[in-house]
């Protein structure tokens, strides 16, 4: 086990730009998770850790020790691939020892270790099989015995469960939980799957063209994101927002929007009277009511999920989702008002960053 | 329904059995005239099969000529050439398939150029070449000559099979504990052995009939290989057809079972693509 630290790492393909200075800390023992749109470089980023792609700039470190220049090999890191590069002609066996074998390791430790990985993951009737006789989600097992016979100082994860379809998934990601909770291994782990992310992580590092925009515990990231782009990225169906101006009220505040509609904040914000602020409330904290008190709005659309509903709203121009628990929702086209709980609003700057309340300037 | 079925399946076959027949039957052609005695040859006129059969063209050029040498001159020099050709292909064609290095362009600008000229233009230059260096008249010569001429074609073959084996397999070797070339050597190997049986095929055979060359660059019985001696049949008054039929067909040997060594795997390259997975 071990803990890396990521200083100032920048990565560029000649002239192109895919990290823009990438600084991490991960605690021994602990469950990271990269999220980010396709292409922000996430991926490049758990590669350079891995050793397979080259540090334009920056120090990676693993237990201290810098890794820059080390080989893949000598880093003593297991990682999962998303296509799970299982080797095709050698047995689940082989697959899972190979590790050990290129290591000398001793046969009795060998079959040892295999056999323990093989049992944990249920892989104990393939283990002669080549990979190509498995399924999906057995190959995906496979992968992951063979990272974890090894017991390497980290274990990193590419989008390790998107082949997998969404049953699969959700059994496979209870099992990672688990396999990490009884390794207690340094664990950095690449999707773009949210619930992924929100459960499986001890932090979530949010990125976006090669920046870190927010590093925190999955539900900071729910309840406090640091910029829009977190707030729209984390959360489904997307929080919704709204651009206004900012205005003082006594000792609380509140954001006109642009036809004119305020919307009351619970506290006063550190911005100047007339700012140009967004704001920010999502679906689950929007109160959709028929009794006429509030901002009328019309359902344009309903979308029942079962587990609950989805409206997508319309006020003026302006298009809000709202999500609620309850079966009996508003019929499409029916006029409703809609509430926005104030302490639930979220405030930011002109430039996105989050604003929190606090006296007014 | 079942009998468009059936249909579709005899036009199918009908096809293949034509395609078969037009490709085998110069082979079947050889084989007849080696066996047929030579009073008949001439007399008899066209017909498929003579109306006795002999061995004696083959025992004479096994006998009394010197095509055991050439036949041996050339397993060595196709051989040779095959082996050295597929392995330098192997080495090159990886490099291409996975690294980015300086003058990359260059360097397969170079070798399709090499690929461009008619080798008759070439044949003075290198004889010039080879003889201060005592490598005219010599099966290494010949090898050497073969190998330049056979490297450029065979490396883009074998990058075309490197690009179809995954990144990720060697990287994740390397991050497994290889290093570069026993992640090649144990996990990359093992799946372009089609891509390796189909070069050293291609080259074998390329080397095996290789006539120009090997016309020029030897001259004498002694290192000549077998396209050169089937032309010692020739002579200036008559065609001994007999006898260079027979050679023919005992060329055939080698090549049949070179391929049907390595068809297991020829076979496996041509289908591995068609299953996902
Ligand atoms: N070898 C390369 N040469 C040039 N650009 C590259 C190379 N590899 C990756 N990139 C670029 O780097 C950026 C980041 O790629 P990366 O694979 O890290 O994205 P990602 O965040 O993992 O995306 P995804 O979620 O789609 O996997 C992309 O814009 C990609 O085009
Ligand atoms: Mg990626």
């Amino acid at each position: 086990m071990a803990s890396i630290h990521i200083e100032d790492i920048r990565k560029a393909y000649g002239d192109f730009h895919v990290l823009h200075g990438v600084d991490l800390d991960i605690a021994d023992g602990e469950f990271v998770v990269l999220v980010g749109p396709s292409g922000c470089g996430k991926s490049t980023l758990l590669r350079m850790i891995a050793g397979l792609e080259e540090v334009t700039s920056g120090t990676i470190r693993i237990d201290g020790r810098r890794v820059n220049d080390l080989d893949p090999k000598d880093r003593d890191i297991a990682m999962v691939f998303q296509s799970y590069a299982l080797y095709p002609h050698m047995s689940v066996k082989d697959n899972m020892s190979y590790s050990l074998r290129l290591r000398k390791a001793a046969k009795e430790k060998i079959a040892g270790a295999v056999n323990g990985a093989a049992g944990k993951l249920g892989l104990e009737p393939f283990m002669q099989r080549r990979p190509r006789a498995l399924s999906g989600g057995q190959r995906q097992r496979v992968a992951m015995g063979r990272a974890i016979v090894r017991q390497p100082k980290a274990f990193l994860f590419d989008e390790p469960l998107s082949n997998l379809d969404a049953r699969l998934r959700e059994h496979m990601r209870a099992e990672i939980k688990k396999l990490h909770k009884e390794l207690g291994a340094t664990s950095v782990y690449v999707t773009h799957d949210q619930i992924e992310a929100m459960t499986l992580a001890d932090r979530i590092v949010a990125m976006n063209g090669g920046v870190i925009q927010q590093v925190g515990s999955p539900l900071d990231l729910y309840d406090r994101p640091a910029n829009l782009f977190v707030a729209g990225f984390i959360g489904s169906p997307a929080m919704n927002v709204f651009e206004a101006r900012y205005r003082h009220a006594g000792d609380a505040a509140e954001a006109v929007l642009g036809d004119g509609t305020t919307i009351r904040l619970a506290r006063a914000y550190p911005v100047a009277e007339g700012a140009r602020i967004t704001i920010g409330i999502r679906p689950e904290h929007v109160i959709v009511g028929e009794n006429g008190r509030g901002i009328p709005a019309v359902v344009e659309l309903v979308e029942p999920t079962g587990f609950g509903t989805i409206l997508h709203l319309r006020l003026d121009g302006v298009h809000i989702k709202a999500f609620s628990l309850e079966r009996q929702a508003p019929a499409s086209g029916a006029a409703v008002d809609i509430r926005f709980a104030p302490d639930r609003l979220h405030v930011f700057d002109e430039n996105g960053a989050r604003i929190e309340a606090g006296k007014a300037p | 329904m079942r009998k468009k079925r059936l249909g579709l399946t005899i036009a199918h076959r009908l096809a293949i059995l034509a395609y078969i027949v037009v490709a085998l039957f110069p082979l079947f052609w050889l084989l007849k005239v080696s066996v047929t005695p030579n009073e008949l040859l001439y007399s008899e006129g066209v017909r498929l099969w003579p109306s006795s059969t002999t061995f004696q063209h083959f025992s004479f050029v096994l006998v009394h000529s010197d095509f055991p040498r050439f036949f041996k001159n050339s397993v060595i020099v196709s051989g040779g050439t095959a082996i050295i050709v597929t392995i330098l292909a192997s080495l090159a064609g990886y490099a291409l398939s996975r690294f980015t290095f300086r003058a990359k362009y260059w360097i397969v600008a170079l070798m399709l150029l090499t690929q461009m000229f008619p080798l008759v233009m070439l044949v003075a230059p290198i004889f010039k070449m080879l003889s201060p260096l005592g490598l005219t008249n010599s099966l290494t010569g010949l090898i050497i000559v073969y190998v330049a001429f056979n490297v450029p074609f065979a490396t883009f073959l074998m990058q075309s099979f490197f690009d179809g084996i995954p990144k990720d397999l060697e990287e994740a070797a390397m991050i497994d504990g290889a290093t570069r070339f026993m992640a090649f050597r144990q996990i990359i190997l093992p799946l372009t052995l089609p891509g390796i049986a189909a070069t050293l095929g291609f080259v074998f055979t390329a080397a095996w009939s290789e006539l120009l060359f090997a016309l020029m660059l030897i001259s004498g019985n002694q290192a000549a290989t077998f396209p050169v001696g089937l032309l010692s049949f020739v002579s200036k008054f008559s065609v001994d057809f007999g006898q260079m039929m027979a050679a023919g067909v005992l060329a055939l040997i080698p090549a049949c079972l070179f391929f049907l060594l390595i068809q297991r795997y020829l076979v496996q390259g041509l289908t591995a693509g068609a299953v996902k997975g």
